[in-house]
């Protein structure tokens, strides 16, 4: 059974997806066994969103409408966990007060 | 021999030199491109466990920090150009450098501080595993030294033992970098910015970070005026900590208000509000970095600091865009933008956006106890204008029913023309006096030019004459004053602005300690 999905969201962070949140997005959207990729664009360039290098690669800054898709076993939980972790600015408030 | 640079993180050191920029010891190639592949792995993998041994110490920023370089490493796709390039013929250590100074030269091109910032993390990365691949352990400082270099890494700074003193000067680096934001958390003295010294400068130095600047080879009287300043710092910042949670008061115990500027809704989340009175400028402009903020985007910023102020005062400024502070798409090109068109004057000439940024705040203002003023007013016209465009959105939102509150609208005073004539401004709600540009406007002085940067002076006699003639005339016609410039953090000035009349001062959070215990020493 082949599932997909796909949602955007607004990064509202400071500094946007950086370091930190870049190393929880890709943690998170690693314990998925969908294939999931993200955006800054609807049109692509598509990142494979299980890679830190190719996230941060990809410089979304505050402000950005990222784009998450997600194809296979679990794509909509996927998107649905990424989103809610870029809606809580990657729970950074609580663990850090300020980086930029 | 004097340099001066940009303070990252306040502080004294007096140390040995010691090179950063020492190169790593050769690799030695080996004989094909499979024993290449395998001594580069080997070479990750040892990174990646040396990393998660300083990583488990370490406090939560430096262990952030650290998983973020584990996590680079840790991916296929950092390394795999180089596994390419060996399979051409390169060997690992060159295929390694050229694919991590590709990536490099990406984060180097971002036109945010933040992605540029994290060049130095690359770097730090590429460098671990040449290390790792020539199997050089790399030189201990020695304790108490000076680390000097075009940058450092943050790996650098956490295997360095700075129990002993010691600090960190940089020709290039940047205060928004990973280890500024760590030395000011450990309080390890840092400069950046000092530009390209001698060749090879060697023996003792004396870096003061607290004004910015390094003496090389200094002379007898270098280190007796240096060891002054640096125990005179010493003991403000231990004396200054007890002053923190107290509310501030002069020697003679007259009340004065401490509050703080923030530039993001996140500083707040390193302050306690029971520690100061309140927020006397939170700056705007951090929402117009790369596009125009929306409504909404703008209304959950300021909502998330009135909520956190409770019911201590919070004065948000309108953008103050233009001057140094151009935005792409808002501000325009002119030869000379501190005469501008900027502050007030850009936002009542681009009522549109104006008008947003007024819903918002008009909006927010039923979360908490909201100020709101206006940077840059000269004229009275100008203040009636950004008035009654608040009336109207006002309006407009009771029309549609949405919650909404007017906040009482004061104005900055930093346009001397205001600070000369106030009485033209009676019938605003308060002052807050800018004394950055006050100052260098007075003076003709840019604030951005180091060539005059000994004549923007807040000391100077004129500014401090227009400093307490708009602070007497507050007090006559009870429209109170407060001042959120530097000069209000600043010790050395404090006293003048408390004798000028001042009793409301707004400073940066990390300089409230200090400022209260200056405000203490204060006979006014």
């Amino acid at each position: 059974m082949s599932a997909s999905a796909e949602a955007t969201v607004l990064i509202t962070h400071e500094v946007g997806l950086h370091a930190r949140p870049s190393v929880k997005f890709t943690k998170l959207a690693k314990s998925f066994t969908a294939e999931v990729e993200v955006a800054v664009a609807a049109n692509g360039p598509w990142f494979d969103a299980k890679s830190i290098v190719k996230v941060m690669a990809a410089k979304a800054p505050k402000g950005t409408l990222l784009h998450i898709r997600a194809r296979g076993d679990g794509a909509s939980e996927a998107v649905g966990a990424l989103v809610d972790l870029v809606q809580r600015d990657f729970d950074e408030d609580r663990d850090h007060a300020r980086s930029a | 021999m004097r340099i001066e640079g940009i303070p990252a993180s306040a502080g004294y050191a007096e140390g040995p030199l010691f090179d950063l920029d020492r190169p790593p010891a050769a690799y030695r190639c080996k004989a094909t491109a499979a024993e290449e592949k395998a001594a580069l792995k080997a070479a990750i993998a040892r990174a990646v466990s040396r990393l998660t041994s300083l990583a488990e110490p370490a406090d939560a920023d430096a262990a952030g920090i650290l998983e973020f370089h584990i996590a680079m490493l840790e991916d296929d796709a950092l390394g795999g150009p180089a596994f390419v390039s060996i399979d051409s013929g390169q060997p690992a250590d060159a295929a390694w450098r050229a694919a991590l100074d590709a990536e490099i030269a990406g984060y180097e091109a971002s036109d945010q501080d933040y992605f540029r910032a994290r060049a130095a993390d690359l770097r730090d990365i590429r460098d671990q595993v040449l290390r790792a691949l020539s199997e050089d352990g790399g030189i201990d400082a020695p304790a108490g030294a000076i680390l000097y270099g075009m940058d450092i890494a943050p790996t650098r700074f956490l295997e360095t033992d700075w129990s002993r003193g010691g600090g960190i000067a940089l020709k290039a680096g940047s205060s928004a970098s990973h280890v500024a934001m760590l030395a000011r958390s450990r309080g390890v003295p840092m400069v950046v910015g000092l530009g390209v010294f001698g060749d090879d400068p060697t023996g003792v130095a004396l870096l003061d970070a607290e004004h910015g600047d390094i003496v090389l080879s200094p002379s007898p009287a270098d280190v007796e005026a240096f060891r002054e300043s640096s125990s005179s710092f010493a003991a403000r910042q231990g004396k200054a900590q007890t002053f923190l949670t107290q509310p501030a008061a002069t020697k003679a115990g007259t009340p004065v208000r401490v509050q703080v500027n923030i530039a993001y809704p996140s500083d707040v989340g390193g302050i306690d509000i029971a520690s100061c009175d309140g927020v006397g400028l939170m700056r705007t402009e951090f929402l117009f970095g790369k596009a125009l903020p929306d409504e909404e985007t703008q209304f959950h910023a300021y909502r998330k600091v009135l909520e956190w102020a409770g019911d201590k005062p919070v004065t948000i400024r309108t953008v103050d865009a233009g001057g140094d502070k151009p935005v792409p798409g808002f501000t325009v090109e002119e030869t000379n933008p501190f005469l501008g068109l900027r502050g007030i004057r850009l936002s009542l000439a681009r009522r549109d956006i104006f008008r947003v940024q007024i819903r918002a705040l008009l909006r927010a203002a039923v979360h908490g106890n909201l100020k709101v003023m206006f940077p840059m007013i000269a004229t009275t016209e100008e203040y009636s204008q950004a008035a009654t465009l608040f009336a109207e959105e006002q309006a407009a939102l009771a029309t549609r029913g949405v919650a909404h509150k007017l906040p009482p609208l004061g104005i900055m005073v930093e346009v001397p023309s205001v600070a000369i004539a106030p009485e033209a401004f009676a019938n605003v709600a308060f002052f807050s006096i800018g004394s950055n540009d006050l100052t260098q406007y007075v003076m003709a002085a840019a604030r951005d030019n180091a060539a005059v940067a000994n004549l923007n002076s807040v000391r100077h006699p004129a500014v401090l004459r227009l400093i307490a003639s708009v602070a007497a005339f507050g007090q006559q016609h009870g429209i109170p004053v407060s001042l959120c410039g530097d000069a209000g953090g600043d010790p050395a000035a404090i006293p003048a602005l408390l004798e000028a009349g001042l009793r409301d001062l707004s400073v940066a959070p990390a300089q409230l300690a200090m400022a209260k215990a200056a405000i203490a020493d204060v006979s006014v």
